[in-house]
């Protein structure tokens, strides 16, 4: 065996470790919630395109970002700062000046995707600690070592796309940690990997920090069929009708009604989000380090709401995995915070496959 | 007048053994000076072996032919790192890495080609890759032809070193927009990936997909999605030279394909007017209407054709 093998066998991240808890914070309100309700860390962006949750309304500037880093440090909880969207060919200058202002500010770490931010926060910072964003769409362990031999990243968030034994292969044969979306909405595409957003609108996540924007999206209402009947439009592209008695759902362009082949429904995606509860002994074997809950753009009451039920389950399940399953009223409160979407286990379980 | 390579991109979606041997005759005789192979989408797809690629790159090469061979975009299993290891190993061709992985084994190794698939957005980036052996990038579909002359516009580094990196722009065809390890081909017809019966092969430029209106809006291709429209920057030679792009991926469509490159070479190489072949272009049967918005940095569907 190679000194490096070697190295890597006895020193591997898959080892069964206690996973952090990492929840949303897009305001300083739910930041607060979040650590209070028992959050190891929570993961926050700045109020502009450098981060993957650039909506109107929503994110920190520099004051409240030092506020929620003192009003979790001082309970000894992180606070992450989402630095992941793709660098603007014409002007870097905002990502990098964010870069400064986080370690100025002593981030717990930095989670980014661009190489050009990864460098620079390499290179300027050496002592900062970095993340490698979902959006990097790393989802082999070649291609974790690849941005942790070059850059020094300490944990890799994995795309939602991976069964949970690839889960736990990839974390057998790295030495970064893994991190693993446990709950919220779903991306069926590879994070990072994804343009279906600027084809319709010009706007996507790695140039914007958004898909399907808000901006560009349009209510119809269709009296024709019936009292309350709706189009919603993206960019003036139908992206879903709905009949008068219909729940309706944001247009996400994934999650959209559209024809193939003379048939009309979800073609690609269900309005379904992602539940790991039921799984979380297995991610816990597997050797994930931390678990996170989506939602940047949720209120702070769910934010606080999904993060209880989840600090209760991650001390359920490291306290006795044998006996773990979701309490009832787990399940009843995590399904009510869902807006009576259906709850999947996503690519782990991979029914589909 | 500068000259444009003119290179196939791989064939992204599934065409039979025969179809993709037929299509590569044609391509060798073709003023295509560039040609990259190999599946890209999904490593399910057999009609090609590593092996029968390889055949085809050397007759290629032997056809006076730059053969690159394009890595997997996707890459979750142990069975595709091995695939990959193979192609980097071989050493015999330069190879186009489409994710993080492929970029881990060719950095330092060998000279490499930047894939569409992986995320360089700005010159910072770019330099990391050139660093490591990036002698060629092919940018994310996304990317305006303003951006990338804005990353072209300073070859060399403050201290001097030169970072030119040939740029290949995505010129011609439906645009690869999303992957997922869902198959949604096999989702269309209520299969699992696992037992998809092949259906991809029945649709050689994928399935469209139509708003409720009818009007066509994306394809699937397997794991992948697509635009529904064709990609076409056949009036955009001004503009594409004046941001420093050498070189023009043209991706095969199942039709047609080889009247497209001779388009291609004619209005590049040739100095024939945009207007006339643009036109002789849309009289092909190429899956879908024509759209541009993405050279002018705005939604990738929109079409105003320079």
């Amino acid at each position: 065996m190679s000194g490096a093998a070697a190295e890597r066998a006895t020193d591997r991240a898959g080892a069964r470790r206690k996973p952090e808890l990492v929840c949303p914070a897009g305001s300083l309100r739910a930041l607060t919630l979040a650590i209070d309700a028992g959050a190891d860390a929570v993961y926050m962006g700045l109020k502009d395109a450098t981060n993957a949750r650039n909506f109107a309304g929503l994110n920190f500037d520099l004051a409240t970002t030092r506020e929620g880093i003192r009003y979790a440090q001082s309970r000894g909880r992180k606070v992450l700062m989402a630095l992941n969207t793709f660098v603007d060919a014409r002007d870097a200058t905002p990502w990098l000046r964010a870069v400064d202002a986080a370690a100025d500010l002593g981030i717990d770490a930095l989670i980014c995707a661009d190489l050009a931010v990864l460098a620079y926060a390499a290179r300027a910072h050496p002592q900062l600690r970095l993340h490698l964003s979902v959006q990097a769409s790393a989802t082999n362990y070649e291609a974790i070592e690849f941005y942790r031999s070059r850059y020094g990243i300490q944990r890799a968030v994995l795309p939602r796309v991976l069964t949970l034994s690839q889960v736990a292969h990839l974390a057998r044969n790295t030495r970064a940690e893994i991190e693993v979306f446990g709950f919220g909405s779903l991306c069926v595409m590879v994070e990072g990997r994804c343009h279906l957003s600027s084809y319709a609108t010009g706007q996507s996540p790695n140039n914007a920090g958004a898909c399907s924007p808000a901006p560009h999206v349009r209510w119809i209402e269709q009296p024709k069929r019936g009292s309350g009947a709706v189009d919603a439009r993206l960019n003036g592209i139908l992206i879903n009708r709905y009949a008068a008695d219909e729940p309706r759902a944001y247009p996400t362009l994934c999650k959209g009604r559209f024809e193939v082949e003379g048939e009309i429904g979800y073609a690609i995606e269900e309005p379904t989000s992602l539940n790991t509860l039921p799984i979380l002994p297995e991610l816990i074997e597997a050797g994930v380090a931390a678990i996170k809950i989506e939602g940047r753009q949720r209120s702070p009451i769910y934010v606080e709401q999904v993060t209880r039920a989840w600090r209760q389950a991650i001390d359920a399940a490291w306290a006795q995995p044998a006996r773990f399953s979701p309490t009832p009223a787990q399940t009843a409160a995590l399904g009510r915070l869902s807006e009576g979407q259906q709850h999947t286990l996503g690519a782990y379980n991979r029914p589909w496959k | 007048m500068p000259s444009f390579s003119l290179a196939v991109g791989p064939v992204l979606t599934y065409w039979s053994r025969r179809a993709l041997t037929a299509f590569y005759a044609d391509v060798a005789e073709s003023p295509a000076d560039t040609v990259c192979l190999g599946e890209i989408v999904c490593s399910r797809r057999h009609e090609m072996k590593l092996d029968d690629w390889l055949a085809l790159a050397r007759d290629l090469k032997a056809a006076g032919k730059d053969v690159v061979l394009g890595a997997q975009a996707l890459i979750e299993s142990e069975a595709e790192l091995r695939a990959l290891r193979r192609i980097v190993d071989l050493g015999e061709f330069l190879v186009e890495a489409n994710d993080a992985a492929a970029l881990n084994l060719l950095a330092g190794r060998a000279r490499f080609v930047v894939g569409p698939h992986v995320n360089v957005y700005s010159r910072l980036a770019l330099d990391e890759l050139a660093a490591l052996g990036a002698c060629r990038w092919v940018p994310p579909v996304e990317l305006s032809v303003d951006a990338i002359g804005v990353i072209n516009a300073a070859p060399f580094a403050p201290d001097g070193t030169d970072r030119r990196v040939q740029t290949e722009v995505f010129a011609f065809g439906r645009l690869p927009l999303a992957i997922s390890a869902r198959c949604f081909t096999a989702r269309h017809y209520g299969l699992n990936r696992d037992e998809c019966q092949f259906r991809c092969l029945d649709h050689p430029d994928g399935i469209t997909l139509s708003t409720q209106e009818g009007e066509p809006f994306l394809a699937l291709n397997g794991l992948q999605t697509q635009s529904a429209r064709v990609q076409c920057l056949l009036g955009w030679r001004d503009a594409i030279a004046a941001a420093g792009i050498t070189r023009l991926r043209l991706s095969p469509t199942a039709r047609d394909f080889l009247p497209v490159i001779d388009s291609f070479h004619r209005v590049f190489n040739l100095g024939a007017d945009a207007g006339a072949e643009l036109a002789a272009l849309q009289a092909l049967a190429l899956p879908g209407a024509l759209a541009d918005g993405y050279a002018r940095g705005g939604a990738g569907h929109a079409w105003q054709a320079a």
